[in-house]
């Protein structure tokens, strides 16, 4: 597999998960060590969004919240264009370890197509390059 | 992953990594369908080298041909498979250790107020 569907990175933290948890569940946390501002509904289903002082914002939506151990969210696909409806799915998982934490977090969903733009993407490749030629003797024929 | 989403992608990055062929779909993408000739008036390449690569495109779905004026071939530019490309360059550009960095740095400073040492920090970390 040449490209990635998935991101995971663990990270030990220095601090107990409940600490953990805080910095990234809470608006003050995010906005603190993530975006430059965040706002969050923590709930299934709420919204979240940071934004940095440079203009760029980022817009999330909750998907699990168990505190403090699993919280995940999805958001856009950067460099997709805003209406596209694809997005990531981030979960962070806390667990114990000695006083402190192990982070992971997961990132999954890059490789993801919806039926609609799999036809989009591929009709051109299948139906090819005949058929186009095909409709265009068509056409000049009827003109 | 599916095959076929790859399959895709790398018929996106091997256009693109022609100049020629990058020239003609910057072209496309710029000013809109284009026959080979309307192509040959912009760019240094012959009209022939042009629809050869026209040709190559329009095969792997990257351009789809649509009758223009004069009986003439026109060309555009299909988005949909730059799209699919575009989601395994967001991968290769998602960075989590910068954040997960700063995260870290956040923490061990404690409840501290965020200096503006550390917004600056923050703020080159995010995509």
């Amino acid at each position: 597999m040449a490209f990635p569907d998935r991101i995971e990175r663990t990270v030990e933290i220095a601090h107990p998960p409940t600490t953990v948890w805080a910095a990234l569940t809470t608006a003050e946390g995010l906005g603190a060590w993530f975006g430059d501002e965040a706002t969050i509904d923590l709930r299934p289903g709420g919204a979240a969004r940071m934004s940095w002082t440079d203009g760029f914002t980022a817009e999330m939506r909750v998907e699990r919240v168990e505190e403090p151990t699993v919280f995940g969210f999805t958001w856009h696909i950067y460099g997709l264009p805003e209406d596209d409806p694809r997005r990531t799915y981030v979960e962070f998982t806390l667990e114990p370890a000695g006083a402190g934490t192990r982070l992971k977090v997961v990132e999954s969903g890059f490789a993801q197509l919806p039926d609609d733009v799999y036809r989009k993407a591929y009709d051109g490749n299948t139906e090819g390059w005949a058929k186009e030629l095909g409709e265009l003797v068509a056409y000049l024929d009827a003109a | 992953m599916p095959r076929d989403v790859e399959a895709i992608a790398e018929q996106v990055f091997v256009a693109l990594a022609d100049p020629t062929r990058r020239a003609i779909l910057a072209a496309l993408a710029a000013a809109g369908p284009a026959t080979a000739t309307d192509l040959s008036g912009r760019l240094p390449i012959t009209r022939q080298a042009i629809a050869k690569h026209l040709a190559l495109l329009a095969e792997v779905g990257l351009v789809t041909a649509e009758p223009g004026e004069r009986r003439r071939v026109r060309y555009r530019l299909r988005s949909a498979p730059m799209q699919v490309a575009q989601q395994f360059l967001a991968a290769l550009a998602r960075d989590w250790d910068g954040p997960l960095g700063a995260l870290k740095d956040h923490l061990d400073r404690g409840a501290r107020e965020p200096t503006a040492a550390s917004i600056q920090e923050t703020r080159g970390n995010h995509d």
